[in-house]
């Protein structure tokens, strides 16, 4: 633990860090990899989506005296789907199981009338038709779209356009890559994967938005120094939060973690499964695309800037030239830059300041 | 709340303080007050919710069908005579978005509804919710016609005296006044029309908005009663043609009584006049209504509207279909030429009469207003009633059973145990890494759960709403994102320590930026919810709300619980030596020697490098 305080306070001071922006191009590569191998278990596996989205078949049994769990097992052997069984009111069972028709429905009848040891003409067949309808469906992908624009445009207003691009990006590779993760997996798509899955939009945007936040507050009146470049802010300020992200990515996952891999593994509770799957890729999806994705993409849209690409030139001009005149700059920019500052907003970090001054030290 | 408010104005020209780097003093001098008031409130806060969920008797939050299991009804779909091809999927599917509205609120209460085969629909309940009435809310769906009325009086045991005569202005007249907000129902016992001055006032506003409920003027009533000429329910008799049997009806039919009225209006054809039963205004009145004008299927669309320009209040809009405007059209022009009672229609939904405005002119154009004194949520059933009563077909309860909850107990457990043991984990590792600040930040956890909780258990049977398994799981996520905050802060406050603060000033410089970033991500999140709130139906907006309510109280512990503590502990000796456990101790934080402290008070004014 102190070696992770220690880590933090060699982080704080610049004095370690690692190149999120200088590497990006590596974690584009991965990400894309990633994102394509998703897209292509998503197109070749599919969805499996459950009986509360495309309706199924429902087997309405007589009094018995299997258990609930054990005429799940038989139902999902006999059919080889997910299937949701409840107790009645008559001691008997409702049996729902996902995508069957009429003539496999009758097959299913037949094998779980015998597993049962009831009378194939007791039970009951119908068809049913899904719970989660279109209706329903439609109106969260009309809130989805509703919620994207306005979230664009709060970050566009809070931040700028190019950090609300940027999130987006983020938290459409974070959603793409739990849905084809999910694919993969093939577990059924139930409104708890839904469910799911509109957390992890949610933490995505949370997560990017507390990077942005400190990256917006390590880029104040940058362009008033020759020292620094767009990019390497960006990265001191990802190396200032490493050690808040790791520890509430650790806090966020680890009871997700609990539920997916001791309650569904160990444990058997698989109907936790498809609601501890996606929460539990999206999280750390949108841990890892803060940092590595978000900001250095927000870094290269910067740097097109006219502005910024002044910068990077006079900063590159200025180490070129020579490094022990950096002392006397200090102080002439510090004397510059003072005054304006002072109508700037109160985050001017002597934080971020100082840390820089450090990180020059390394960098020289 | 309200305490938060103060120490934002208190804080902002500290902040502008900082700006000139001014000395630490400021702040700490209006600090002191502080933190105890807001402590005190958020105990305050839980202290009451507690006792208000005990007091209440719910002290577990109602569980989701998935989770508690609860009643299944099955319902089966009746054609009406010579209109069986209306069980067809599209109808069912509309029926079930009906029932799906109807029977889930809120969106939060978690019911399930589907069809089962051709013509059933089955509907879940999750257990604790009063199935009595949901399924009078499912079995209602709904046919809705529009009738003019011939005559109608109060009903019940005062009014039961059955001749038509009998019903003069006196007992009609009696309730607008005892009860000025009394709505539709008090409109047909007004005796206005015979009295113009009375009826100057809300015919004016009848031609601007169309139609209206007429008991809009509801005081004055009460002054104009008395003028009023006790015959108005007489024409009735001499001027429509109402058959005997039908009158016989309406001189015995008791509103009051529950069975007669289940009854009353009932298997009536569309083309027949009819006796039927309304209460607007919490008291029964009785109707005879003429053959139906217009059927619910002509109506387009219908919305509860905010009227703010002409200061109705809540009112309804109703879009027709151009058949449907045409004959609306035709219909209000008829009646409009009429005296009262018979210049109202009669709403009637199911052979009740829900709303039974008068009409002043005749409406054309598609579209019609009805306002009266709604509240929101009577406007909003009533527009829902209208929008979806347009169904041809009604439904018979097939089977009402009870069930037991999809997720078996087993597997219930598992769940249990594994959240548990991931749960001790988060609390091993705050405690390992931040020691004494993984205390604040457990306790603060633990306020949030606390909070989380007993709302949620009071929100039961307060909205309907029910915790389902995905509510559940939010609410574990909500654990990650409410930890963040505190994650935040606690790295904030220990930057500033390793710029050699101490922890006094550390812990309030290091919380403007803390709040900020806090603030910023969490109206994200909040954003979210709220849109998906308002969005969408069914289990999506179910759990926008629990990510919404987690948020919030996010925001309210950090700022009235997290905050406060932390400017507590500063002062004790334990954490502002830094002890090697409190976690702040600055050797371990990496702090280098006070050698440094002295050039960093002078890199303090160089700070625009970054």
């Amino acid at each position: 633990m102190s070696k992770l305080g220690t880590l933090g306070a060699r982080l704080h001071r610049g004095e370690v860090g690692y190149d999120f922006v200088g590497n990006r191009k590596i974690w584009y590569g991965l990400s894309i990899l990633i994102t394509i191998v998703a897209i292509v278990g998503l197109s070749t596996r599919g969805l499996h989506m459950g009986i509360e989205f495309q309706g199924g078949a429902v087997f309405t049994t007589p009094k018995t005296s299997v258990s609930v769990s054990q005429a799940e097992t038989y139902a999902e052997e006999a059919s080889g789907h997910d299937a949701i069984v409840q107790g009645l009111g008559t001691g008997g069972m409702r049996v729902q199981v996902a995508g069957i028709d009429t003539g496999a429905s009758d097959k299913i009848k037949t094998e779980l009338a015998e597993k049962l040891k009831v009378d194939p003409e007791q039970i009951n067949a119908e068809l049913v038709g899904p719970s989660w309808g279109e209706q329903i469906a439609n109106k969260a992908w009309q809130g989805l779209a509703i919620f994207m624009v306005l979230v664009v445009i709060y970050l566009a207003i809070a931040f700028e356009w190019r950090m609300a691009l940027a999130a987006l990006v983020a938290l459409i590779h974070d959603i793409t890559i739990t849905v084809g993760i999910y694919a993969l997996v093939g577990f059924e798509v139930t409104p708890g994967t839904v469910i799911g899955l509109l957390t992890i939009l949610g933490y995505s945007l949370y997560d990017t938005v507390v990077v942005f936040d400190s990256l917006k507050e390590g880029t104040q009146g940058i362009t008033k120094q020759t020292r620094w470049t767009y990019r390497d802010v960006a990265n001191r300020s990802i190396n200032g939060t490493l050690v808040r992200s790791i520890n509430t990515t650790v806090v966020a996952l680890l009871p997700v973690a609990g539920l997916l891999f001791i309650g569904g593994g160990v444990l058997g509770a698989g109907m936790l499964n498809d609601i501890s799957l996606s929460i539990f890729v999206g999280l750390a999806a949108g841990a890892y695309s803060s940092i590595f994705i978000a900001t250095p993409l927000v870094a290269d849209l910067k740097e097109r800037e006219p502005e910024m690409k002044d910068l990077r030139r006079r900063v590159l001009a200025k180490r070129a030239q020579a490094g022990e005149g950096a002392t006397a700059a200090v102080g002439a920019d510090a004397e510059n830059t003072n005054d304006p500052e002072g109508s700037g907003p109160a985050v001017v970090g002597p934080r971020a300041g100082r840390s820089g001054g450090r990180a020059s030290g390394r960098r020289r | 709340m309200a305490a938060r408010r103060p120490q934002r104005c208190v804080r902002r020209p500290e902040r502008e303080y900082e700006k000139v780097a001014a000395p630490k003093k400021g702040r700490s001098a209006n600090a002191p007050s502080k933190p105890g008031r807001a402590l005190a409130l958020i105990l305050i806060a839980m202290v009451a919710l507690t006792g208000g969920m005990f007091l209440s008797g719910h002290t577990t939050p109602r569980l989701g069908i998935d989770l508690a299991g609860g009643t299944s009804i099955t319902l089966r779909a009746v054609a009406e005579k010579g209109q069986e091809s209306a069980i067809n999927p599209t109808n069912m599917a509309t029926a079930v978005d009906i029932m799906e509205r109807r029977v889930n609120g809120l969106g939060v209460s978690e019911a399930e509804v589907q069809t089962q085969g051709d013509r059933n629909i089955i509907v879940n309940i999750p257990k604790g919710t009063n199935s009595q009435q949901a399924r009078e809310q499912v079995g209602t769906t709904a046919k809705l016609y529009f009738r003019p009325v011939l005559q109608t009086e109060l009903s019940g045991a005062d009014a039961a005296v059955p001749t038509p005569g009998a019903t003069d202005g006196a007992s009609p007249s009696a309730e607008p006044s005892g009860k000025p907000t009394g709505k539709s129902t008090a409109s047909p016992s007004a005796p206005a029309a015979t009295d113009p001055s009375e009826e100057a006032s809300p015919q004016g506003r009848a031609l601007t908005e169309g139609l209206k409920a007429a008991t809009s003027s509801p005081s004055p009533d009460a002054s104009g009663t008395p003028e009023a000429p006790a015959e108005s329910p007489v024409p009735a008799d001499t001027a429509a043609p109402v058959d005997a049997v039908v009158q016989e009806q309406y001189a015995k039919l008791d509103c009051t009584d529950p069975k007669q009225r289940a009854t009353a209006g009932k298997g009536s054809k569309p083309g027949d006049s009819i006796v039927a039963c309304g209460n607007g205004s919490g008291q029964w009145q009785k109707y005879i209504l003429g053959p139906a004008e217009v059927d619910g299927t002509d109506i387009d669309d219908a919305q509860a509207v905010l009227n703010t320009q002409t200061g109705a209040g809540w009112t309804v809009t109703m879009e027709f279909t151009s058949k449907g405007g045409d004959k609306f059209a035709d219909i209000t022009g008829k009646l409009a030429t009429q005296p009262s009672p018979q210049n109202q229609f009669a709403i009637v939904l199911d052979g009740e009469v829900v709303s039974d405005p008068y009409v002043s002119q005749a409406l054309t154009g598609g579209n019609a207003e009805i306002s009266g004194n709604f509240t929101q949520p009577e406007a909003q059933s009533l527009a829902n009633m209208l929008s979806y009563g347009a169904l041809p077909l009604t439904f018979e309860e097939d089977s009402v059973t009870t069930v037991t909850p999809a997720l078996g107990s087993e597997q219930l457990e598992g769940g249990l145990i594994a959240g548990a043991i991931g749960l001790a984990l988060v609390v091993i590792y705050l405690l390992s890494y931040y020691r004494g600040l993984g205390f604040v930040a457990l306790l603060s956890l633990g306020v949030s759960a606390v909070l989380t909780y007993t709302i949620m258990s009071l929100l039961g049977p307060a909205i309907g709403f029910a915790l389902n398994l995905p509510a559940v799981c939010g609410a574990i996520v909500a654990i990650g994102i409410t930890a963040d905050s505190f994650i935040v802060y606690f790295e904030r406050i220990r930057d500033e320590i390793r710029d050699g603060r101490t922890l006094r000033p550390a812990v309030e410089r290091a919380w403007p930026r803390a709040r900020r970033t806090v603030l910023v991500s969490d109206f994200v999140s909040f954003l979210a919810a709220a849109v998906l709130f308002v969005v969408t139906v069914g289990k999506v907006q179910g759990f926008a709300f629990t990510l919404g309510l987690t948020t919030l109280l996010d925001v309210v512990v950090v700022f009235l619980f997290t905050k406060p503590l932390m400017t507590l502990l500063a002062r004790t000796t334990f954490f502002s030596s830094g002890h090697r456990w409190s976690g702040l101790d600055p050797k371990r934080l990496g702090v280098q020697p006070p050698l440094r402290r002295s050039r960093r008070s002078s890199a303090l004014v160089e700070p625009k490098e970054a």
